[in-house]
């Protein structure tokens, strides 16, 4: 099943890897949380994703990216709208879905006291990846990603927040996902380590025909890979366009000046002041 | 067909797998759960042995041999369901903490395929316990098995594994309500079962209303069917009053745990609830 539509997505054309329609997610306060206000996280979000492209979405903290990450990686069940993958509803295909995506969240989450070898060929199997076809894979993308041989093979508590960081991209990519999401996968990286994850990705999507939906609150990241910029604030998609579209559009300059033109702040400052929003 | 069930299999293997890796990484816990299982045990039979000095009986060595066994049943047996319980039941809280959770619910693995994965990971671990328990209480107190019926014994124990794992995935829809206290609402099923069950005394003793929930505990039939087994020798004829109402519970629990757990994994994404903690 999962062969066949991915055998038939690769043979379309223009295809919308990801189609968001009037998307909306609140969450409500627990009933004992006194004064406790209903959080509209996500509110009418309509987008789309052409397959093969890099699709950076962009905001401060709470501005509902990550709910939306979610959202899409059927984590979280949209309260109205619709969301397809590759034409398939994330609701009623969810499985077929399922084989379609991975995702890269800001924390490398893992069963931290086995190792990043051990770690990845479990994720290998839950995808069909059989052990003798993932370990030799794993390792070319390790090392790809600057990490040695040795520390393969050690628990992955003793390896850095930034190792750990590039062994959660390579289980991501481990599964040759259509539609990869990677929530803020750079951030808390050093400046070395967050260039080798950058080349990572734009390669992924040249090598491996790869789409990629990306949020960041880094400007830079946004305009290096993104083929498309979406801006989301206080969880709503206030623009969308190419870095150059979106500079022509709102009265030229940097991006961090459209993002200033657009929410009234620099991305720094909303970051700084933005209560975090449940996600 | 036989290849997509090769492939269910394939999946599903993948926990155990993950499971086998965990206890070999965490070993000095599982040797603290071994020794505290071996020490509860091996002093519940101690119980048993001086318990002539405690009530000024007999001391009658056959009796007192049966008072060992009777009592060995109860915490082994308990021991093996226990373990199960507690297994499934941290399924969801184990994932929560180290914070796979998300990847582990969006991998394209069916829920089913995941948690018969699970139960299997449990039963390895549950087995393996009981018989190192069993068989380390073997070398402090004399165990008397000379009339046992091991046959009996075994569909029992497979039949109570069976009626537990619906218990269990039941039980382990707490945690995923309630991704704070959930674990501990789980626990305290589980203690509410050891206490109406008869691990080490009859349930006739029981009050009434403790007595109306040993009825519908599948613990209550396996623990009173394996004592009859492994004391009196019953064969599989003698231990059916003890065996269908275990299968009933069985056949009852395990879809009814499974509709559970997948409203509460769909309450769960429709509340954000999906997520790590910890």
């Amino acid at each position: 099943m999962a062969v066949q539509i991915r055998e038939g997505v690769r043979t379309e054309k223009k295809t919308a890897a990801l189609a968001a329609s009037g998307v909306c997610k609140a969450f409500r306060p627990a009933r004992v949380t006194p004064g406790g206000t209903t959080v509209r996280a996500v509110d009418s979000v309509s987008l789309s994703v052409w397959r093969g492209e890099i699709y950076g979405l962009l905001g401060a903290n709470g501005s509902g990216k990550s709910t939306l990450i979610r959202l899409f990686s059927t984590l979280l069940t949209p309260d109205a709208g619709t969301v397809r993958v590759f034409g398939l509803d994330i609701d009623r295909d969810e499985l077929a879905v399922k084989r379609l995506i991975n995702r890269v969240s800001v924390e490398a989450s893992f069963f931290k006291k086995l190792s990043a070898m051990e770690n990845l060929v479990y994720a290998g199997r839950l995808y069909g990846v059989a052990p003798e076809e993932s370990r030799p894979k794993i390792v070319s993308i390790l090392r790809r990603l600057g990490i040695e041989d040795a520390r393969m093979t050690e628990p992955l508590e003793k390896l850095s927040r930034g190792m750990q960081q590039k062994v959660a991209i390579a289980r991501a990519f481990l599964s040759t996902p259509m539609l990869l999401l990677l929530d803020e996968p750079t951030t808390g990286l050093d400046i070395r380590s967050k260039r080798e994850v950058q080349t990572f990705v734009r390669d992924l999507r040249d090598e491996h025909d790869a789409t990629i939906l990306l949020t960041t609150h880094d400007l830079d990241e946004a305009a290096r890979l993104a083929d498309r910029i979406g801006i989301l604030h206080q969880g709503r998609l206030v623009a969308e366009g190419t870095a150059l579209e979106l500079a022509a559009r709102h009265g030229g300059g940097s991006l961090e000046d459209v993002f200033m033109t657009l929410t009234g702040r620099r991305l720094d400052d909303a970051d700084a002041s933005e209560p975090e929003r449940p996600t | 067909m036989i290849a997509d069930v090769g492939a269910q299999l394939g999946l599903a293997y993948a926990f155990v797998e993950r499971e086998v890796a965990l206890s070999k990484r965490y070993w000095a816990w599982e040797i603290v759960w071994l020794v505290y299982g071996i020490v509860t045990s091996l002093s519940v039979a101690y119980i048993a042995l001086g318990a002539p000095g405690l009530s000024g009986g007999s001391g009658d060595p056959a009796l007192v041999s049966r008072f060992v066994l009777y009592l060995l049943v109860g915490t082994i047996t308990w021991r093996f369901l226990g373990l199960i319980f507690e297994q499934m039941g941290e399924t969801i809280a184990w994932e929560r903490w180290e914070g796979t959770i998300e990847y582990t619910f969006m991998a394209p693995v069916p829920r089913l395929t995941h948690l018969l994965g699970m139960c299997a990971a449990t039963l390895v671990r549950a087995v393996g316990f009981s018989v190192a328990i069993l068989a380390a209480v073997a070398l402090f107190v004399p165990v008397d098995l000379s009339h046992a019926n091991v046959a009996s014994a075994l569909v029992l124990l497979a039949t109570g594994a069976v009626a537990f794992i619906g218990l269990a995935i039941g039980s382990s829809v707490f945690p995923l309500l309630w991704t704070e206290k959930g674990l501990q609402m789980a626990y305290i099923v589980q203690a509410v079962v050891l206490l109406v069950s008869g691990v080490y005394y009859e349930t006739t003793i029981l009050p009434g209303w403790m007595q109306a929930l040993s009825f519908i505990s599948p613990a209550t039939y396996v623990i009173r069917g394996m004592r009859d087994a492994l004391l009196d020798g019953a064969d599989l004829a003698a231990v059916w009053p003890n065996l269908w109402p275990a299968l009933l519970v069985g056949a009852v629990s395990i879809p009814l745990g499974l509709r559970a757990f997948l409203w509460a994994e769909r309450y769960a994404k429709r509340t954000g609830r999906l997520k790590r903690s910890g």
